[in-house]
This record gives structure tokens, C-alpha cells and sequence, in this order.
């Protein structure tokens, strides 16, 4: 059974109207920052998340906390139907599913100790009783790699790095299963980064956690995650096994999106100078979402029917979804190869 | 091979507090040839960001100090006044950060914020702007241009604010462009169409580009040469090919393992600690508490830059010598 399960989970914000166009009786309009997005964790799977600004990912991960409410669609936790609880009732579920934020320099409280802000979480959800809190605490210091003397210390003693282990020790203070990890090394510089890297690793290996891994770096969702979901728009265009997403994916958007990495190369040739194989254009406004794919706009590959009605996410190989006409039944995989060939050739002579 | 376009001596950069001095440059030396991409990569404090300012003039002073050599088409720009400076920067050098849209000011059309700029170093009537602002934000991929001038910054996106930038930077013709992070800002495609107008401008123009980043795959797949910075010094300088392929000293060699790498498999080579700040720098080699081949002598000597390769400096006691 999966640990998480989402089903068509939705979050349309209303656009805020001005006196002038509400006087005036305008259509409602609203921002599909996500739009019906449906995926599952197993325990101790790493789900990627990965997506550019405005994708809609950080809503995701928020909706799966109940940290906002969902516009539609459905939240199951461990078996149990999470997305109608009460703020009362939710407290469980608090218990299993922390969140590690991106900004260690803003996500906590100046005024407390490092000590107190990991203590916390464990009075508040009484699962420690007041004497034990310290012990608890010192322990939990030395599982992300801080000494038992930062208890004293407040955030601005510490340095980046040691403050995104303060965050993942306070997500831990409470015995979660599921992490939803927030860009949580994208203000890292890159010798830290791949030290808190490192430690998620560890850290799940060790305590068999889950996550959902939300970030826009390709490179750091290719290291930690199991599984990969590709989102545009506040849609899934493409699931898959972390090396299948990368050496071969099939969205034309997760193509381009894996040809525009700088990984670093041989120095001989540079992805910059073949302008040809880049995505052009830029992402259309989620406000009145065109009809058809969202991605028709910027698709080398686009025909008639992209523009007309949108592709599901559906199998097009065991294990490997993808929302694209190109995969359409046996026709499609023929096209699909042709595109491929394509694209090759174009990387190639270009 | 021809004079550089740009050529900094012993660059240092200080802050004087009643703590006494800080230095957070310390003799810097490089050159950036015509039509050359120069990368200066380091992590956050290492002090790539304020020898670009340098360069530019932009340190106050006091309570910064600023000496050395920055030498611009042979015209040292370190003695020059603030009138002459202001003449070649924007004209002859041409600059963009991180943050375009804070670098525009908001309530200004795009067209009147490119034609000053180029009214103030361009002798052309008005109209004969007007056209060029048109042609530049043609030439830096903005589509329907001659109707984007008359928007506002706030009507484009990160990415076309970064190339009206660019476009602004351009517009004179400078021989020389300083771009300090000019991508962190922008999505990972985006970023590749801003990259590649560099690189395209490099090309066609002959630019040469200081590019300013963190990041070592936008360097890689950018830069002709690249100069590695940590805590103040340079400890490595190679042609892009072989410092990913042969990097000299271990800091090089420990920032390239810490990068995912591409079968996504095993642990990163993280590097333990931290950068030294300003006031702690260890003595010998500012590296070696971190370094996992330090040497007792790495404590106390300070390693020179010097030649282990084939145009391939580092500062390292343990790296071989060349010849």
C-alpha cells in the first residue's frame, strides 16, 4: 500500500479583481496553480518534483501537508482519507508528514534557541514529557550532524548548512514518515549543498522515510529521487524512474528541459551554441489556461489535435506515464520514435 | 597573442573597521582576451563578486581600499576619476547582475531607459535612438520589439528583463561585458536562451565576458578559461577542458566531485566545514583545514600560484610542477 496517495488533488486561487471590473460584472478568473495532479509515495521512496518557477510544485507539496486547502481532489495518508479532517483531527497526521522549508535563514524563529525550536514540535504533539525534551533534542542534534552545544545557540549563530540541520531536526522531532522537501538545498552553496544532500540520503536509508523531493535543479532530483514526476502548467506531464527520466524521457518538455542542463562537459563543445535545440518562448500565464496541451505553445512537435483537447497521463511503457498525443496507442510509439530520431539528428548537426 | 581586453594586476580589496583589516581580495591577477569568456567561479564569500565591483570602481571607499592593477584596453581604471570611469562603463564596458528587474527602474518605458543610456555615450539625434533601442532588443531575442518599447519593466517576465539587460549592456558596443550571476535568477530554459545570446554576442561581437558564477555546469559549458576563487585568492586558473579534466588543486577537485553527477548514483564528494570568513583566515593555505591531503607544512607555508600544467596555474604545495 502506498504511504501517500493523491488523487486529482487541484488548487485554483481566484484572481483578485479590481472595484472597476467587479462593477462591471467580468468573468471569475482564476490561476490553476494546480490542476489535477494525481501520484502515490510508497514508503521509503524518494518522489522528485521538478519543475520551473510558477509550475505549480510548491503548491503541490503544501496541498499533500493540508497546509492549504485543496480546490478538489483527494489526500490519502498510511490508508486513511486525510483531505476532510478537522484542524483537530489532523494532528496525527501532523505527526507523519513534516515539511523542510527552502530558506534556512527566514524558516526559523530568530528569537529561539536551537534547542527550543526542536524541542517544540515534541511538546506540542506530547509525545515527550517535558524532562526528556533535552536528551531527545541532543540526540536528534547528533542524527543531522550539529553538536550538542547548538542547543544554545539562535539561528544567526549558525551557517547555512547548520541551519537547514536545524530545520530537518525540528522536521524530525516528531517521527515523521513522509518529508515534503521544499527546495531544501536550492540556498546552499554547492560543498554544503552536497553535505545536506548527503544527509537526506542517510537519513532516509537509515529511518526508512519518504519524500517528496520538490525542486526546479535537475541535477539534485536526479541524486535523491527514486521516481520522478515532471510538472508544467500544474500538470504532470511525465512520471517515471529517476534514469529513465533522464536518459530517455519522452515529454518533449522533459527533453528540452534535460537539454537546457549545464552538466559540465568536455569544454569542447557548448549546449549554448546550438540555440536550436532549446526550448524557445516562455511560459504562457496560468491564468485562462489555452485549450488542448498545455505545453502546444512552446512544442517543436505540436499538430492538430494538441491544440484542440489535452492528453492524460497514461502508460506509455510499463511504469513510465507521460501526457502526450506523441504516445497515443501503437501509432504513437512509431511517432515517438521518428521524434526522437529527430531530435538527435538535430542535437547532432546543429 | 594580441594585448587583452582587460588585464588585473595584484587586485586587492580591503575593509578597514576599528577590528582593523580585512582583506577580502587578495592579489588577484587574470586577463580576458578579445572574444574570450573568462569564468570566475567560487562559492558564496570567496570574493568573485567584489573583484568584479573592483574592476567596475563600484567599492566605496573608505571603508573599502582598493590597489592593484585593473588595466582596460591598457587605461588602468584603478587611478582613473569618476568622470573618465563613468564614460567607459555602460559604454565600453557593459555590466548585468543577478536581479534584473531591480537593475531597471520601474517607472520608465523600456525604449526611454535603452536611449538614455545610449544618448549619454552616443552622439545620434533622438529619432536615430529610438531605431537602435528598437534594432538592440531585436538583436537580444525580444519578439515584436518596436511595440515592447513602449512597455514597462514590470510587463516582462525575469527572462526578457535579463535580456533588455543585456540589450541595455550592448547597445554601446562594449568591448568588454562583466556579468556577475546573470542567470540565478531566471528558469533553467530561460537561462539557456540568456546563456546562448551571450555566448552568440561573444562570438559575433568579439566581447570579451567576464562571467561571474557558482555555478560550475553554466561554466563548463560556457567559459574558454576558468579562474577558481576561494576565500579571497585565486588557487586555480586552466583552460575549461582541463580543469574539469585534470584540475590541479584539491579544492577544484573537491567543488567538481560535490556535483551530482550523471548516473545519480552513490554519495557526493562533500567537502567538511565551511569557508573561512574574514576574520578567521586559517594561516598556510586558506584551504588546508578542509583539505583531505593537507601536509603539516600546509598549516604554516602559504602556497604560490605557480605553473603545474600546460597554461594550467594552482597554488597548491602538493600539485606537480610543470617540466
Amino acid at each position: 500500500m502506498p504511504l501517500l496517495e493523491v488523487e486529482d488533488l487541484a488548487k485554483h486561487f481566484p484572481v483578485r479583481r479590481g472595484l472597476f471590473t467587479r462593477a462591471l460584472g467580468g468573468p471569475e478568473r482564476v490561476v490553476r496553480a494546480v490542476d489535477g495532479v494525481s501520484f502515490a509515495i510508497e514508503p521509503g521512496e524518494t518522489l522528485g518534483l521538478v519543475g520551473e518557477s510558477g509550475c505549480g510544485k510548491t503548491t503541490t507539496g503544501r496541498l499533500v501537508l493540508r497546509a492549504i486547502e485543496p480546490s478538489r481532489g483527494r489526500i490519502v495518508f498510511d490508508g486513511e482519507d486525510v483531505t476532510a479532517l478537522s484542524a483537530s483531527h489532523l494532528l496525527p497526521f501532523r505527526r507523519k508528514a513534516q515539511i523542510v522549508f527552502q530558506d534556512p535563514y527566514t524558516s526559523l524563529n530568530p528569537r529561539m534557541t536551537v534547542g527550543k525550536i526542536v524541542g517544540e514540535p515534541m511538546r506540542v504533539h506530547q509525545i515527550a514529557a517535558d524532562a526528556e525534551v533535552p536528551a531527545r533534542v541532543r540526540a536528534l542534534l547528533d542524527t543531522v550532524g550539529l553538536r550538542p552545544e547548538h542547543a544554545q545557540r539562535y539561528p544567526h549563530e549558525l551557517s547555512g548548512g547548520q541551519r537547514q540541520r536545524v530545520g530537518i531536526a525540528r522536521a524530525l522531532a516528531v517521527g515523521p514518515r513522509l518529508i515534503v522537501a521544499d527546495e531544501a538545498v536550492s540556498a546552499l552553496d554547492v560543498s554544503v549543498r552536497a553535505q545536506i544532500l548527503n544527509l537526506f540520503v542517510d537519513l532516509r536509508d537509515r529511518l526508512g522515510l519518504a519524500y517528496l523531493f520538490v525542486s526546479h535543479d535537475l541535477g539534485v532530483i536526479r541524486f535523491v529521487s527514486h521516481r520522478v514526476a515532471v510538472m508544467y502548467l500544474g500538470a504532470l506531464v511525465e512520471v517515471a524512474p529517476a534514469a529513465r527520466v533522464f536518459e530517455r524521457p519522452l515529454h518533449p518538455y522533459t527533453q528540452a528541459l534535460i537539454a537546457s542542463i549545464p552538466t559540465v562537459g568536455d569544454g569542447r563543445a557548448s549546449i549554448f551554441d546550438e540555440p536550436a535545440r532549446l526550448l524557445q518562448g516562455e511560459l504562457p500565464s496560468p491564468i485562462d489556461l489555452p485549450r488542448g496541451c498545455r505545453f502546444a505553445s512552446r512544442c517543436p512537435h505540436r499538430f492538430d489535435r494538441c491544440t484542440e483537447t489535452e492528453p492524460r497521463l497514461e502508460a506509455a511503457e510499463p511504469g513510465h506515464a507521460v501526457a502526450c498525443f506523441l504516445y497515443d496507442r501503437g501509432s504513437g510509439e512509431r511517432l515517438a520514435g521518428q521524434t526522437r530520431a529527430t531530435l538527435n539528428h538535430e542535437g547532432g548537426a546543429s | 597573442m594580441a594585448d587583452p581586453v582587460l588585464a588585473v594586476r595584484d587586485l586587492v580589496v580591503e575593509f578597514v573597521s576599528d577590528d582593523g583589516v580585512a582583506r577580502a581580495v587578495d592579489e588577484v591577477s587574470f586577463t580576458v582576451g578579445r572574444g574570450e569568456i573568462v569564468g570566475l567561479v567560487g562559492e558564496s564569500g570567496a570574493g568573485k563578486t567584489l573583484t568584479s565591483e573592483a574592476i567596475l570602481g563600484l567599492i566605496r571607499c573608505p571603508p573599502g581600499r582598493v590597489s592593484g592593477e585593473v588595466r582596460f584596453r591598457g587605461q588602468n581604471l584603478l587611478g582613473a576619476d569618476e568622470r573618465a570611469l563613468a564614460l567607459i562603463r555602460g559604454k565600453d564596458i557593459a555590466m548585468i547582475f543577478q536581479n534584473p528587474g531591480a537593475s531597471l527602474n520601474p517607472v520608465m518605458r523600456i525604449g526611454r531607459q535603452l536611449t538614455e543610456a545610449m544618448a549619454i555615450h552616443l552622439a545620434e539625434a533622438r529619432h536615430r535612438l529610438r531605431r537602435r533601442a528598437v534594432d538592440v532588443l531585436t538583436k537580444v531575442g525580444i519578439p515584436s520589439a518596436a511595440a515592447r518599447v513602449r512597455d514597462y519593466p514590470h510587463q516582462f517576465s525575469g527572462g526578457m528583463a535579463q535580456r533588455v539587460m543585456i540589450g541595455m549592456g550592448i547597445s554601446c558596443v562594449p568591448s568588454l561585458l562583466i556579468a556577475d550571476e546573470p542567470t540565478t535568477a531566471l528558469d533553467v530554459t530561460i537561462q539557456a536562451q540568456v546563456l546562448a545570446l551571450i555566448r552568440q554576442l561573444a562570438r559575433e561581437m568579439g566581447m570579451a565576458v567576464l562571467l561571474v558564477s557558482h555555478d560550475l555546469g553554466i561554466v563548463s559549458q560556457m567559459c574558454h578559461r576558468v579562474i577558481v576563487m576561494y576565500a579571497g585568492r585565486i588557487v586555480e586558473q586552466a583552460p575549461v577542458a582541463t580543469l574539469f579534466h585534470a584540475p590541479a588543486h584539491p579544492y577544484t577537485r573537491a567543488l567538481i566531485a560535490c556535483l551530482p553527477g550523471r548516473d545519480g548514483e552513490g554519495r557526493l564528494g562533500a567537502i567538511p566545514g565551511m569557508m573561512p570568513g574574514l576574520k578567521a583566515m586559517p594561516t598556510g593555505c586558506r584551504f588546508h583545514p578542509r583539505c583531505d591531503k593537507a601536509e603539516p607544512r600546509c598549516a604554516t607555508e602559504e602556497p604560490k600560484l605557480r605553473q603545474v600544467g600546460a597554461d594550467q596555474i594552482a597554488a597548491c604545495h602538493l600539485a606537480k610542477s610543470d617540466g
